[in-house]
């Protein structure tokens, strides 16, 4: 046989065997999870911060829901809080979001993963599976003001926010429970006076800090204060809106935060307060576990009063308008939600509310079904104020873009130790808001 | 040889494989990437096509401006900070420890090893005010002065980290400007001492000529590394306070993957290849014309 023609043979077997050896890889790669096959276990991706609720439907796998568990045995993962919108981008881009996944750390991302059709519609199936009246209706509301009108995640935790306050620094210092912002910075003067630090934030986190923005905005402009700039209709730089950036900075610059608010993270802002330290603390109701733990809490159970965010005078919103949250929401993957599934999230709906509140003290928004005596007194008044509650707003970038979320954050302690103005301040995030 | 590498089959099989591979792993993701900066939309929601958007954003982006103009500033400081104290440490090494100097250079290269996340941690202990202060702010107090908020500002928060980073590679410029010095012949060195050179004027007119190709080699690797600065940022400040000390990297890493703009993610990207490019360039033909005079 010719040179040339063995050449051309070898030639020709190259490619044969370089799409042989594709073939392979194609059948090792697996299916990628993009395929719409039952699911083999009921995976759970969380954030590695929140243990409650994971340790909450572990309980749940061995007790109540054993038979579900069963059929579809629970399999939690969970990633540091900070790359879950990473994971979460990768994940939906190949088709692979687990049956049950913390639903990213803004609405805005759930709401693209619903709109590419890769989160459940939970509302229906909870009617379909008769348990949709599990969930109380403010917990339903707030979902849906997050959500553009959907029910796309489950109330695995339900909060609202305020002010918690040294009762005992109170009385030694003759201060009532402030009723409006004027009397708050009264209180925090008197506190100041006396050497105590008025507030404890997190300026690590950002968000400790923005929400005493938003209170202002709330109180000062009414409920549908950051619905306006969600629409458009009014912008954060506006004045009536810089104003409350500019009361916020004012708190800094007298030095209520205390020294380099910035590289306070939450444990420490939390410590702070629990151990005396400070006279206030703005936080959610979660809090409430860290107040029941007597490890951390040295000030005592007694000792914590809650008060909502105070009224401002003449403004338009109402201090029984709480800012309210459902935690980091969780939601379902579309694909994946079988009849398994649905028996699962049945269970869920039926005990999750009482297991986390016996367990972990912690509010939820599903009806609590067998009666939890409540650890402490504050404990007893946040529960009331949260059944009693009328109408509940959202936090300051509830409505945000990711990245206008992330500005918000990242300049607030600039805001507070003075390194960026109040008009400064807004106008960043309002151009994140326009970028987008 | 001649006969290798004069037949094109033979360089086929030498260069192929390694072309392959580079051209799968370097040459395909960039021409990718610059085909996302044509496009708007994220792995969700899938890619449209969106022209020149991005770059006519790239340019009205004040974020872009405040990012390439700190990108800049941080890679020259940098650069002329490790380089100087490279060459310093060099000349100590071998003008004044001579055959002493192994603890020393092992000691001062040591941060070179550690990881980058263990030394962000480190420095940020060292100037925190809050909740305790840190040593540098407990030195300032016990000299009568007042506490700094180094990280609460972006001016102070910049110079920790160019500390930081100079700190943390001036082993590694040492060690190879170490290299060149030993390099210069010891009869060179001796007859410019017989000729009355010696301290400054051996270093001005003797040293430094002779060690400049060395010197050059560690601007571009300096200069190059700089401009592409990611973990050190993120691990100290994470571009912060606010967008204080955020580089082009890191904006382009928060656009992509943070924000869900690929597209204009790849173009700032762009921006950045280019800028290393042009520098390398500068750099470059610095260097040669300098060889050339030396």
């Amino acid at each position: 046989m010719p040179h040339r023609t063995i050449r051309a043979r070898r030639l020709a077997l190259a490619p044969a065997g370089v799409l042989s050896l594709a073939l392979v890889a194609t059948a090792c790669g697996g299916s990628g999870g993009g395929t719409s096959a039952a699911p083999k276990d009921f995976t759970y991706l969380s954030v590695t911060e929140n243990t409650t609720t994971r340790t909450a439907l572990t309980t749940l796998s061995t007790s109540a829901c054993k038979a579900e568990n069963d059929a579809l045995p629970l399999k939690v993962e969970t990633i540091p809080q900070a790359q879950l919108d990473q994971k979460l981008q990768l994940l939906a881009g190949q088709d692979a979001l687990p049956g049950m996944f913390a639903a990213g750390n803004a609405p805005a991302l759930t709401k693209q993963l619903a709109k590419g059709g890769k989160v459940a519609d939970i509302e229906l199936e909870l009617e379909r599976l008769g348990v949709l009246d599990q969930l109380e209706p403010a917990a339903v509301s707030t979902i849906k003001a997050l959500y553009g009108g959907k029910l796309m995640a489950l109330p695995y935790e339900y909060n609202i926010e305020g002010i918690f306050y040294n009762k005992k620094l109170f009385q030694e210092d003759g201060i009532a429970v402030p009723g409006t912002w004027d009397e708050l910075l009264a209180a925090a003067d008197k506190l100041n006076a006396k050497g105590i630090q008025p507030f404890s934030a997190s300026g690590a986190q950002g968000w400790p800090l923005t929400r005493l923005i938003s209170g202002y905005l709330y109180r000062s402009l009414g409920p549908d204060a950051l619905d306006l700039v969600d629409a458009g209709t009014a912008r954060l730089t506006d004045p009536e809106y810089v104003k409350a950036a500019e009361e916020v900075a004012a708190l800094g610059k007298k030095g209520y935060f205390g020294k380099g608010v910035g590289s306070i993270d939450y444990d420490t802002a939390m410590n702070q307060f629990l151990t005396g330290k400070s006279g206030m603390f703005y936080m959610g109701s979660w809090a409430l576990a860290n107040i029941a733990d007597p490890k951390q809490n040295k000030i005592g159970t007694e000792n914590v009063g809650f008060m909502p965010f105070p009224a401002v005078k003449g403004g338009k919103g109402s201090i029984d308008q709480y800012p309210s949250n459902i935690g980091l929401a969780v939601a379902f993957g579309s694909k994946t939600f079988d009849d398994k599934t649905g028996a699962w999230v049945g269970c869920i709906a039926e005990n999750f509310g009482s297991t986390a509140l016996k367990d972990h003290g912690t509010i939820t928004g599903f009806k609590v079904n067998t009666p939890v005596k409540d650890s402490s007194e504050v404990a007893g008044t946040v529960r009331k104020t949260i059944s009693g509650s009328k109408q509940n707003v959202l936090w300051f970038e509830a409505l945000f873009s990711t990245k206008a979320t992330t500005l918000s954050n990242t300049s607030a302690p600039g805001l507070v130790n003075g390194s960026v103005s109040p008009q400064k301040f807004m106008e960043t995030v309002q151009a994140a808001l326009g970028s987008q | 040889m001649h006969r290798v590498l004069g037949d094109r089959r033979a360089i086929l099989i030498l260069l192929g494989p390694a072309l392959l591979v580079y051209t799968l792993i370097m040459l395909v993701p960039m021409v990718w990437s610059l085909g996302y900066s044509f496009t708007k939309g994220n792995s969700i929601e899938g890619f449209t096509g969106s022209g020149l958007d991005n770059f006519t954003r790239l340019l009205d982006d004040p974020a872009v401006h405040e990012a390439l103009w700190f990108t800049l500033k941080y890679a020259v400081i940098v650069t002329a900070g490790q380089v100087v104290a490279g060459y310093l440490l060099a000349l100590l090494y071998v003008f004044f420890l001579k055959k002493a100097s192994a603890l020393v250079r092992t000691l001062v290269f040591f941060p070179v090893i550690l990881p980058t996340v263990a030394v962000g941690l480190l420095f940020q202990k060292l100037f925190q005010v809050a909740p305790q202060p840190g040593p540098v702010n407990s030195l300032l107090n016990a000299i009568g002065l007042e506490s700094i908020d180094f990280f609460g500002n972006a001016g102070s928060a910049f110079w920790v980290l160019i500390i930081m980073d100079i700190w943390r590679s001036m082993g590694f410029y040492a060690v190879l400007l170490f290299a060149g010095l030993m390099d210069i012949p010891d009869e060179v060195l001796e007859s410019a001492r017989l000729d009355g050179a010696s301290g400054p004027r051996l270093i001005r007119h003797i040293v430094l000529p002779l060690s400049l190709p060395v010197l050059l080699s560690s601007l571009i690797f300096s200069v190059n590394g700089t401009l592409k600065v990611f973990d050190s940022v993120v691990a100290l400040t994470n571009g912060g306070p606010g967008t204080g000390t955020t580089p082009l990297t890191l904006y382009m890493f928060q656009s992509s993957f943070t924000y869900s703009e690929y597209g204009y993610g790849s173009t700032i990207a762009l921006l950045l290849t280019v800028v290393c490019l042009l520098v390398s360039l500068a750099v470059y033909r610095v260097s040669r014309r300098d060889n050339t005079e030396s």
